[in-house]
């Protein structure tokens, strides 16, 4: 059970630091979520430039970008998502090990972008894989990514580890498996996973 | 047994294990309770950038490893060999004698071998 915010923060002015596992548990999984190399198109220059220097995305704990989605945390899916390309990305998310967060970066990846009136362009990844973080922008900022990789580690903060609302990652009767889309002679087969489109809105515990 | 010299050691042992083991215990037991696995088939598949992989996965092997192989033969285990044979070799009969010179003979042929080879010398 959680300690009273007054209370904690009375004790912390006496030296004293009060902490539930679950806040130490999630405190250490949203200091070091690690990204997978996943970048598309245009978006991926703007993660890139996010990794670098100037707005440096290592100080917020994603240190390396893992090639392997063994290894990774995050898929960041920066980019127009073609049909041809979507089978990948869905193997490569059912591949990586639970806990798994998605940020769809840029307009394409969430609804398809300026793109959408075409006939190879998936209109956004969220018809097939659940996703966390949507960003919208052509392409989103560096600030944008690094905010959106704020909510991300909030919404980390906020995730139980009992009880009914915990992550599907903790309960071994939920979805693990996400059927991987083929091509089919017009369109891919299915054209969206059930229980993932239409995408459920949620919000989050506290607005920013 | 308390009063053996060794006690102390031995409660240094048992403490020492247990300092190492119980970390790996209580992370053991936290995976139990929150880390339930969730295995199926698309998960385990072999990793090829997303795609389905034909056949297992390459692992690459250099063959130029060969010659580390012949040249330890050589140096280190027939070293091993030859020390206990040089220390009893004149208690031994004929036939042990010559089978040991048979081994050491395959052997040479592989240091001959290398020798010729030129991969004695430093480059």
């Amino acid at each position: 059970m959680a300690v009273d915010q007054e209370l904690k923060i009375e004790l912390g002015k006496q030296g004293i630091f009060v902490a539930t596992i679950e806040e130490l548990y999630n405190w250490g999984r949203r200091s070091s979520v690690w990204p997978m190399q996943f970048g598309l198109a245009c978006c991926a220059i703007e993660m890139i430039a996010t990794t670098m220097a100037r707005y440096d995305m290592a100080r917020f704990g994603a240190e390396v970008f893992r090639p392997s989605p063994r290894q990774a945390d995050l898929m960041i899916v920066s980019g127009t998502v073609t049909k041809k390309m979507a089978p990948q990305v869905v193997r490569l998310y059912n591949q990586m090990a639970e806990p798994r967060y998605v940020i769809a970066m840029g307009a394409c990846a969430i609804s398809g972008g300026p793109f959408k009136q075409g006939y190879n362009v998936l209109k956004g990844i969220d018809r097939y894989i659940p996703v966390d973080v949507h960003i919208p922008g052509c392409p989103p900022r560096p600030e944008a990514l690094l905010q959106a990789f704020m909510t991300l580690q909030k919404k980390i903060d906020e995730q139980h580890l009992t009880g009914e609302g915990r992550p599907r990652f903790l309960d071994s009767n939920a979805q693990g498996e996400f059927p991987v889309p083929v091509q089919a002679e017009h369109d891919l087969e299915p054209t969206s996973n059930q229980g993932v489109w239409p995408v459920q809105i949620q919000g989050l515990g506290t607005r920013d | 047994m308390v009063s053996s010299p060794y006690f102390s050691l031995a409660v240094l042992f048992v403490v020492a294990l247990a300092f190492g083991l119980a970390p790996l215990g209580l992370a053991w037991l936290w995976a139990k309770a929150f880390a339930p696995p969730k295995p199926n088939p698309t998960k385990n598949a072999i990793y090829e950038c997303g795609l389905e992989s034909k056949g297992d996965a390459w692992v690459q092997f250099r063959s130029a490893y060969y010659l580390y192989g012949i040249i330890f033969l050589i140096f280190d285990v027939e070293a091993v060999f030859l020390l206990p044979f040089a220390v009893a070799f004149t208690g031994l009969s004929a036939a042990a004698c010559i089978a040991m010179l048979v081994f050491v003979l395959l052997l040479i042929e592989g240091l001959a071998w290398a020798w010729a080879k030129g991969v004695l010398t430093w480059a």
